[in-house]
């Protein structure tokens, strides 16, 4: 029977200095099956798909191609085994067509001259045999995240991969689009491709997955057929505890109109369009209000032009009453806004300062932490200790920790801990739950209800479909810059969701403001 | 061998303790408690200093290399007389004299390498440090020798131009984005030539000499009992106090305070910066003024000692360069700063010694430059050195040895 495995890779053990990434794993892939590779992040499943990829090389373990025992020593190897790897980031040149793209790298050539006409019937041949529909003449930067998504696929398809890893692949696209994928990948399997697909989505498991094996702390936890499993075990598998699924949360009480914003425009200096468009809202005291929307439709720039960080077109911001739209940041700080940021690294830390430093990013200069111009680095770092303690942020060496060296996970701990600590009267959280595991989550969830309990108010955006139906009061769907439709969660469909957030539905009614003074 | 000595004694318990001591010096106690050097060479400002050494070694190791290569006669001599500099002389006083001589060159040096550093730690390069000591220079000579001015307020005349040329490049960047590499080596220039106008124009010129008359004494930086100290060498003065203490200042404020916290968060990352709210462009602009006006007070502390005149030459002086030398021989430290400001100037000095039966004159300046443009490898160095002790670390958990390209991978991942 071990003929039937493609990939074996069988008690691999891979180290890092002080922590031990891959324990003993044994991974046995199937031909023609798609199996799931199931964990929280820092989990070790890129680790282990980078040990078959050749970015890494185990200290222990072998890998079996076909039953030989092979070297993979870098990611040509991995390629000549015809092992190919869909990136969570894409990696496609943006100004090229598709099947530049496609042929890049593996170009056919007639006399030293790129021979478009042999690549093209090739690439066509297999869009239509996996059910790809592609325009092969499009430009990358034209078309869908999920168009591009398919030109990376068939990238591998085109260099006759027969092992295909996913790499969380449906964390950009639309519920229609995971849809699509997913038929795909039923497609590609059918056709004798066997699939790995690392996700830490229990949903999608269930759908196409055939087995899964879960990892957990580095340690192999188990290897479950998938149809003879549920949601419930799997999670439980995955974190070790029974995690809550749906979070816990009573209807919301909103009260006062705490932020109101009134034909809000931004104009993008790249593209020479307004990527924010008149936009009007308000979140009240004691309410999640999510912005719901495929990434890139102007979510960012609409948090940008709230919490200061660039200049708004036009449109008008009030807070508190406070008319805030010519504030700077600080000011804005100052009157209760706090901001959990979209890009962690670029905006929410300065990944060079320690962590306590990145802890008093908005309070140093108050006279807490200064005293006539120096930092009163005591305060600084029992004020650290104190948050660190509360929200549980683990790093090496504590307070002191650069805070690059830190998880994901803990960076964002770090930053969440920091703004609901401040105390204000309106939080704006983008992506809160990004790249973060289901533990990290229930927690970070826990947290916004709480926050909202307290009455304050809360404007959330998110990509993830799940967290904006469980966690928001009230959802606005954003697309092309414009809120096109308004939600209650509990009479709504991801699915009608969806239809909004790809453009093709929308309410032309303008929203009701101030249905409360 | 007193590790060996077991007696309960507290005699012997001592003993033993400093023989453990030793021990674990070089070996580790386990994995959690890498020996001591271990320890030490993975701490960062120990690994700047080795750094620095080293670079300084393999410079010196190059420019004797190519003294063999021009003249191997005189090659041994030669780099000698550039390590000993002032130690070469057989008289007590003259070597005093020359120490002084190389003190007074060190200060106006320190100056630009903080002008250098100050700027970087904010996350601007300041090649303008040049330009800005050009007008502090020409701001101090004309009050000098046109004014007559007391010294000190031709020092703060210097510190004011420099300021308001580094200004120039700061409002630039903040408000219209430009580049300010670009726009400082423009007004490089541009300072050169308003300096050669107006100190050429003025009365203190000395058109037959082709350089400024020398500044009267009340212009001169005191000397504060500094040239009794080093035999009556003429050119000392408290510059080298006001020089280190600046590097103190700045040490204390980058390290302590509020505007420190602020203006390296904005170098190193200007996005979180602007996130919470600091104040960007206020913060570009007012690092700009405060690197110019080090440059400047860099300018006034060399000038108002009458080591030189000015001479109007067609390039901006190279102090504002070397600056940039001393900055990062330093490893980016203001104490740092104070000693490799030191070790430039005392190779720069001694070079103009070198016996130039074998060599032409402009041998001192062409060794200096390959020892300093060696410098510049420190964070080569640095790097070099934490891979070795990490690799280390990897022998003490594993024992065995990793290659280095897995070592590599594993940096670039982690």
């Amino acid at each position: 029977m071990e003929n039937n495995y493609v990939i074996e890779m069988l008690h691999i053990t891979k180290e890092f200095p002080g922590i031990v990434a891959n324990d003993d794993i044994t991974l046995q892939l199937k031909k023609g099956e798609i199996h799931a590779l199931l964990g929280e992040n820092g989990a070790g499943k890129s680790t282990l798909m980078s040990v078959l990829f050749g970015l890494y090389t185990a200290e222990k373990g072998i890998i079996k191609k076909d039953g030989v025992e092979v070297h993979i020593k870098n990611p040509n190897d991995a390629t000549a085994l015809h092992i190919g790897m869909v990136h969570q980031h894409f990696k496609l040149v943006e100004i090229f067509t598709v099947l530049d793209n496609i042929i890049l790298g593996a170009e056919t050539t007639k006399y030293g001259y790129l021979d478009r006409e042999t690549a093209l019937k090739r690439v066509m041949d297999l869009s239509k045999r996996y059910g790809l529909n592609i325009d092969p003449d499009a430009k990358i930067e034209d078309i869908t995240v999920g168009m591009q998504q398919r030109v990376e696929i068939l990238k591998m398809l085109y260099r006759d991969n027969e092992i295909l890893i996913f790499d969380e692949p449906t964390a950009v696209l639309t519920p229609q689009e995971i849809d699509e994928l997913m038929q795909i990948m039923k497609n590609l399997a059918k056709e004798g491709k066997s699939i790995l697909f690392i996700t830490h989505k229990l949903d999608e498991i269930l759908r196409v997955a055939d087995r899964c094996t879960v990892l957990r702390k580095g340690k192999n936890i188990g290897l479950v057929e998938v149809k003879n499993t549920n949601k419930e075990e799997l999670s439980e598998m995955m974190v070790g505890r029974k995690v809550q699924l749906v979070v816990d949360k009573t209807i919301a009480k909103p009260t006062d109109t705490i932020l109101d914003v009134e034909d809000l425009s931004m104009f993008d200096k790249i593209h020479k369009i307004n990527s924010v468009n008149k936009v009007s809202f308000h979140v009240r005291k004691g309410e999640i209000v999510c912005i719901a929307g495929i990434d890139g439709n102007g979510q960012s720039d609409l948090i940008y032009g709230i919490t200061g960080i660039e200049k708004l077109k036009g449109g008008k911001i009030v807070l508190n009453g406070t008319d805030i739209t010519n504030f700077p940041v600080r000011k804005r700080n100052n009157a209760g806004l706090s901001h959990i940021p979209e890009d962690r690294h670029k905006y929410g830390l300065i990944l060079d300062y320690s962590l306590e430093n990145n802890l008093v990013l908005e309070k140093y200069f108050t006279p807490e932490f200064e005293k006539a111009g120096f930092i009163r680095k005591k305060e600084v770092r029992k004020y650290a200790n104190k948050l660190i303690k509360e929200y549980d942020i683990r790093s090496g060496q504590g307070a002191i920790t650069k805070t690059a060296s830190m998880s994901g996970g803990n960076q964002q701990k770090a930053i969440i801990g920091r703004e609901i600590d401040r105390d204000c009267s309106l939080l704006v959280a983008v992506q809160p739950t990004r790249g973060l595991d289901v533990g990290a989550i229930e927690s970070i969830h826990k947290k916004i209800v709480e926050e909202r309990d307290k009455g304050r108010g809360i404007l959330l955006v998110s990509l993830e479909l799940d967290e904006v139906m469980s966690l928001s009061d009230r959802i606005l769907v954003m697309h092309k810059g414009e809120i096109v439709g308004e939600f209650d969660p509990r009479k709504t469909t991801p699915q009608e969701l969806g239809l909004y957030m790809a453009g093709a539905k929308r309410d032309e009614v303008k929203f009701p403001r101030k249905e409360q003074a | 061998m007193e590790k060996e000595v077991k007696t309960p004694s507290k005699v012997g318990t001592f003993f033993s303790k400093i023989g453990y001591f030793f021990k674990r010096i070089f070996v580790k106690k386990d994995d959690e408690h890498p020996s001591y050097l271990i320890a030490g060479l993975r701490k960062n400002g120990i690994q700047s200093i080795i750094a620095s050494i080293a670079c300084i070694i393999v410079g010196l190791l190059v420019g004797y290399i190519v003294l063999l290569c021009i003249n191997a006669e005189g090659a041994n001599d030669a780099i000698v007389t550039i390590i000993k500099n002032f130690l070469s002389y057989n008289k007590e006083t003259n070597r005093l004299k020359y120490f002084g001589l190389t003190l007074a060159n060190t200060a106006p040096l320190i100056m630009t390498g903080l002008s250098i550093l100050f700027a970087y730690k904010a996350g601007l390069f300041n090649i303008g440090a040049a330009g800005q000591y050009t007008v502090g220079a020409c701001a101090c000579l004309y009050a000098a020798l046109v004014w007559n001015l007391p010294w000190y307020l031709c020092m703060i005349l210097a510190i004011i131009a420099g300021g308001i040329w580094g200004a120039l490049v700061g409002i630039l960047k903040a408000f219209l984005n430009v580049n300010e590499v670009i726009s400082a080596i423009m007004l490089n220039w541009i300072g050169l030539y308003l300096a050669n106008i107006i100190i050429t124009g003025c009365s203190g010129w000395d058109s037959i000499k082709h350089e400024t008359y020398t500044i009267g004494s009340n212009s001169l930086i005191p000397s504060g009992g500094l040239e009794n100290v080093f035999a009556g060498c003429e050119y000392i003065t408290i510059a080298i106090y006001i020089a280190i203490a600046f590097a103190i200042i700045v040490f204390l404020v980058l390290n302590l305070t509020t505007f420190g916290y602020e203006l390296k968060g904005t170098g190193y990352n200007k996005f979180a910066a602007r996130y919470a709210g600091m104040k960007e462009k206020r913060n570009i602009i007012l690092t700009m003024v405060i690197s110019g006006c080090f440059a400047g007070l860099g300018a006034s502390l060399f000038y108002q000692t009458g080591i030189e005149p000015w001479y109007a030459g067609s390039s901006v002086p190279g102090m504002g360069f070397s600056g940039i030398s001393a900055a990062f021989l330093g490893g980016l430290n203001p104490i740092g700063t104070i000693f490799s400001s030191y070790f430039i100037t005392h190779i720069t000095v001694a070079g103009s010694k070198l016996n130039t039966e074998y060599y032409c004159a402009q041998i001192s300046d062409l060794i200096s430059a390959i020892i300093i443009y060696l410098c510049a490898f420190v964070g080569f160095f640095k790097m070099f050195l934490s891979k070795i002790t990490n690799k280390n670390n990897r022998i003490d958990r594993e024992g065995k040895k990793m290659s280095k390209k897995k070592l590599s991978k594993m940096k670039g991942d982690k």
